[in-house]
């Protein structure tokens, strides 16, 4: 190992910027952020990196590592021995200054979500094996990094159509609740814009607790978007059944 | 210098800090109609340090041991803390925190499941039953992420990345608080008839810590200016299992659920060391006494190659492991190119909790200043002289409510709002900048370097006296020094700026820190005193109090509160007391 | 070719290897899937039959046209089902939207803003969810699949293993995992149940579901293999027919 790393890392802000070179000394098992803070420490005091716990716990160092959307305190420098290692921030969001973007959008989007609606008062009766399917989206640290990584909110001004998979996972945590009583479905089918994904996988390719977000979170909701709202059969059943407008309960199957 | 300006909001009340319990008080005053209530976060909202909480939230359900209630919990908690807690509040505690984990359970929270579908309970450091209800090894996340919702949705207004500076006063009540937006360091007064603290613990003073960066204790210090006054400042928990090498994670939590799991600690020559410290609890002893142990097991020449201790979890078996302590295995894969599943690994003492803190009123949370609140790490008064694990997740959930409660109850029955004096905002605006006049000045990042260096030279895990003196000496030249502080660069977003108020707050709790444990001569809990190596019964009936004047910190001793009859009779069964029942039970 | 992620164990990120320019993996796809879908054009379009023997290709099965009298292009009313099948498929939307849309071309890359995107919200491409309905269309054809792969054990001098034989065995069933491990039959087994467990046991439909989730994991992987399987036993079936070789006859 070379004694030495070079970082190339993005300084500037809303008026634009350019990347910097810096050179740290290199030690066992740094992470990048471990390189960025002995630069903050000792060359740019005002170097701006969100971070909070650097044991990859809080999702708050979320940017862009040789164009890989990583987690920087979890991303080790001996990754990239030899190599020049460049340092951005996310580019989905609009960036404050250096490292730091402004990701309140998603704080807002998070408001949209109805919470869960307990069936019955608690303690809840529930078995492990419903539990450790929406435990799987308990892990989401809000790094943000799939939304970043999202097509449709990077490329395609999708910020008004499309909440993104951060919050399909969050919708499908409440949604395969065992114990919820609320209907996220209009929701999904309209304003979240669950269609606008085309299951590209982006999402669950840089996710750094490797939750499967679109096995198992977006494309289930997809299949219970299409028993609501394309599956003819089951909307004439329903049509028929007399439950013509009237919100489905998620707890029940749709057709019946 | 150019007139500066600053933008207004007004709240009734306002809670600094957004972990568990800020958002647990938010949550509870925004139930009161008519109240308008803001949270402000110097991060972003769910960074907070409760994230980094693993093992679980005690509370007695006895899901798994039927015994279990809360007389036990309240004695576990008044034995781990050496008595010198305050006995209302831990009852206040282990009665009410079954009722506060179940509300995250209908709030969303999906704790681990037994075989009959209740909440899973494992067993931890010094509780007498299977007490911690998780999820996984990240229930700090869970709470943290289910009250951030919780609280989004209920009509509380939420500032990120604000530093907050001063705490205003006005004819010795609070009048709000005054500080500036990280984003573009834009000034900000927010003015409130009552405030909560919730700022957390300081942590970040030890080198060798847990805690992530924003433990730098804001809160009690804002506080401690104000007129609040602190109490058992000497007691810092450290956590016998951080990680070790290599050395950019050095300090990382590895939680005691491994240990509760099943994990084994070993020292170089392959023996359970514990053994010989408390062989009766073994590895699940309580915290300071773990901690200890291995610190002296190093110390003999017995520590592993970067001076700690073996935590072995492997036999346990790869599946076993991955399902109950996914964010180990994946931490220390990551991080230290190792298999938990299959190898062991080096773990040594981490400064993790802060027990002193703000004094409050058991049943409000009231501090001495009227008009504030403290909950949570910045609070003082239940953990005593060592915290048991698990027990600050309920405690910011318990003491977060009733903040909240006490908060709002304030607010009702008080006054409007007190009146701000504009000029002690220009002198105050005029300090915040002044860093950026030095630019010669101090580097505040090297300055908490050295602050650390002291810290943990002098008044870490093993301390004495004169010891402690030469580190008060230090850290009195330090804080000159720190005097001096400069930063370049602007007013956007810097890191440096925001830098200086951390550590100018995390001195002033030093020399707290450093003082009180002059103070106390014996050793209790995680005060450990090589000069004075017992715990000593007279020293179990007073506690120390802090406060603030005119830039020097009076000392002075408090005493402890006496339990009532009912309470005192727990303690003489001479063992815990569902155990003792349990033990009655079966000679009838 | 991109597998789905086995991710919910931890790996160590290998980097020493110098990543690929981000086009080299759709370019892949496009290639691939763009000569398949060619020949199967040439193969449906050019040829009336699909049958020498006992072997039926799987392209002309089950013979949708003979039942009617109809003798001109039998391939075209039967190989629609398994194309819109993969067409609608969860896997290979997302090869064909990387590799053929550049939607995205990868996912570092920055790419240019074109709000005109739309997803699967508008037809045609909305006729993605009704992925189930050519689910059901598939199963039968699978069912005919299994029937040619046990027909072909059979020759006119009695049982017999031959190399077409076996390739008809292995694309059914890899067919049948591809088939079973797709995600709308996930959701009808099980997933679209909240509850597995409520009434304290584990469910039948929970155990279905599990067992699905487990082949579902390596959807890609079926989708892949199958592909090749059907191309493969078509190809020697066609070149039977065409006399280029002769059948391999193991016993």
């Amino acid at each position: 190992m070379s004694d030495e790393f070079t970082l190339k890392v993005w300084r500037g802000d809303k008026s634009g910027g350019q990347e910097v070179e810096y050179h740290v000394p290199a030690e066992t098992g740094m992470v990048v952020l471990d390189a960025l803070h002995h630069i903050q420490h000792n060359q740019a005091p005002d170097l701006a990196v969100r971070w909070n716990c650097k044991a990859a716990h809080c999702g708050s160092c979320g940017a862009e590592v040789n164009g890989q959307p990583k987690l920087l305190c979890k991303t080790r420098m001996d990754d990239y021995a030899g190599e020049t290692v460049s340092v951005r921030p996310m580019q989905t969001f609009p960036v404050i200054k250096d490292l730091v973007t402004d990701v309140s959008w998603n704080y807002q989007v998070a408001k949209e979500i109805p919470l869960l609606e307990p069936t019955s008062p608690a303690p809840f009766k529930m078995q492990q094996i419903d539990a450790d399917r929406v435990q799987e989206f308990h892990r989401c640290i809000e790094c943000f990094l799939c939304q970043d990584t999202c097509h449709v909110l990077r490329n395609h001004e999708g910020q008004q159509k499309y909440f993104g998979p951060r919050f399909m996972a969050k919708i499908a945590e409440f949604e395969m609740h065992p114990m919820d009583g609320e209907d996220r479905i209009p929701l999904l089918a309209h304003q979240a814009g669950l269609n606008m994904c085309n299951v590209t996988k982006c999402c669950t390719e840089v996710c750094p607790q490797h939750i499967r977000i679109t096995d198992n979170a977006i494309i289930p909701l997809k299949e219970r978007v299409a028993d609501r709202y394309y599956d003819p059969i089951k909307i004439l059943l329903r049509r028929l059944g007399g439950k013509k407008g009237e919100p489905g309960k998620a707890n029940t199957p749709v057709a019946n | 210098m150019a007139h500066e300006t600053y933008e207004t909001h007004e709240y009734d009340i306002i809670v600094i800090g957004a972990g568990g319990s800020g958002l647990r008080a938010a949550v509870e005053a925004s139930q009161v109609p008519g109240l308008k209530v803001a949270v402000i976060t110097k991060s972003l909202l769910g960074k907070a340090h409760t994230v980094m909480a693993e093992g679980g939230v005690a509370a007695s359900f006895g899901n798994l041991d039927a015994p279990d209630g809360w007389e036990t919990h309240f004695y576990d908690t008044m034995r781990s803390g050496h008595f010198i807690n305050n006995y209302r509040m831990a009852e206040i505690f282990a009665k009410e925190a079954p009722d506060r984990v179940l509300e995250l359970e209908s709030w969303g929270a999906v704790f681990d499941r037994t075989q009959e579908g209740r909440i899973m309970q494992r067993p931890f450091g010094a509780h007498s039953f299977r007490r911690l209800c998780h999820i996984g090894d990240h229930t700090g996340l869970e709470l943290i992420r289910t009250m951030q919702y919780k609280a989004i949705h209920s009509g509380i207004d939420v500032f990120q990345e604000v530093t907050m500076t001063k705490l205003l006063v006005h004819n010795g009540r609070v009048a709000g608080a005054f500080g500036y937006f990280r984003e573009d360091g834009r000034f900000v007064l927010f003015r409130a008839r009552a405030v909560v603290l919730a700022t957390g613990g300081w942590g970040k003073i030890f080198k060798v810590t847990s805690n992530s960066w924003e433990s730098t204790g804001d809160g009690a210090a804002l506080a401690f200016r104000a007129g609040a006054n602190l109490m058992d400042m000497e007691m810092v928990q450290f956590h016998p299992t951080g990680m070790v090498w290599p050395p950019g994670v050095r300090g990382i939590l590895v939680t005691e659920g491994v240990r509760g799991e099943g994990g084994l600690l070993y020292n170089s020559e392959g023996e359970r060391f514990m053994q010989k410290y408390d062989p009766e609890r073994m590895e699940l002893s309580s915290r300071d006494v773990v901690a200890r142990s291995i610190f002296k097991e190093a110390q003999a020449g017995r520590g592993t190659p970067h001076g700690g201790a073996w935590l072995d979890i492997s036999h346990k078996g790869p599946e076993y492991v991955k399902a109950k302590l996914p964010g180990m295995y994946e931490q220390f894969l990551t991080l230290a190119d190792l298999d938990i599943t299959k190898e062991r690994f080096e773990v040594a003492p981490t400064c993790h909790y802060t027990m002193g803190g703000l004094r409050v009123d058991p049943e409000t949370c009231a501090t001495n200043l009227p008009g504030l609140f403290a909950a949570g790490e910045v609070a003082c008064g239940l953990h005593g002289a060592n915290r048991l694990g698990g027990n600050s997740l309920s405690d910011l959930l318990v003491f977060g409510r009733r903040a909240g409660m006490g908060a709002s109850e304030y607010v009702n029955g008080g006054d409007g709002f007190a009146p701000i004096d504009d000029s002690e905002l220009q002198q105050e605006m005029d300090r915040v900048l002044e860093p950026f006049h030095r630019e010669d000045g101090v580097n505040p990042y090297h300055v908490h370097e050295r602050l650390q260096e002291i810290m943990t030279n002098h008044a870490g895990i093993m301390r004495s006296g004169p010891v402690l003196e030469e580190g008060l000496n230090k850290l009195l030249e330090l804080k000159e020094e720190a005097r001096n502080m400069g930063i370049n660069g602007s007013r956007i977003y810097n890191p440096g700026w925001h830098a200086v108020f951390d550590v100018e707050n995390m001195i002033l709790l030093c020399e707290g820190i450093i003082r009180s444990a002059l103070e106390r001569k014996e050793s209790r809990g995680a005060h450990w005193r090589t000069d004075f190596p017992d715990e000593l019964p007279e020293w179990q009936k007073i506690n120390f109090v802090e406060s603030y004047d005119e830039g020097k910190i009076r000392i002075r001793t408090e005493p402890v509160n006496e339990m009532p009859e009912n309470l005192a009779k727990l303690f003489t069964y001479g063992k815990a007391p569902g155990l003792a029942k349990q033990a009655g039970g079966k000679e009838s | 070719m991109a597998q789905p992620l086995e991710t919910t164990s931890a790996q160590k990120p290998k980097s020493s290897a110098k990543p690929k320019p981000y086009w080299v993996e759709p370019l892949i796809t496009m290639v691939i899937l763009g000569v398949w879908v060619l020949y199967s054009l040439w193969e449906v379009f050019f040829h009336n039959s699909g049958t020498y023997g006992n072997y039926i290709s799987p392209y002309f099965s089950p013979g949708v046209g003979k039942w009617f009298g109809w003798h001109l292009l039998d391939g075209l009313y039967v190989a629609w089902v398994p194309f819109l099948f993969r067409f609608s498929c969860y896997y290979y939307r997302k090869e064909y939207y990387r590799g053929f849309f550049w939607d995205p071309p990868s996912c570092a890359a920055v790419d240019k803003p074109r709000p005109r995107y739309s997803g699967e919200t508008k037809w045609p491409l909305a006729i993605n969810n009704l992925h189930r309905y050519f689910w059901y269309l598939a199963f039968i054809v699978l069912v005919f699949l299994w029937k040619d792969a046990v027909q072909a054990f059979f020759f006119k001098n009695g049982f017999g293993v031959g190399i077409g034989s076996l390739l008809l065995l292995i694309n059914a069933v890899l067919l049948t995992f591809y088939t079973f491990s797709c995600h709308a039959f996930r959701h009808m087994v099980g997933g679209r149940k909240d509850c597995f467990s409520c009434d304290g046991k584990p469910t039948t439909s929970y155990k279905l579901w599990n067992r699905v989730s487990s082949w579902n994991m390596f959807h890609g992987t079926w989708a892949w293999a199958s592909l090749a399987s059907v191309w493969a036993a078509d190809l020697y079936i066609r070149l039977l027919s065409m006399g280029v070789i002769h059948d391999v006859r193991l016993f």
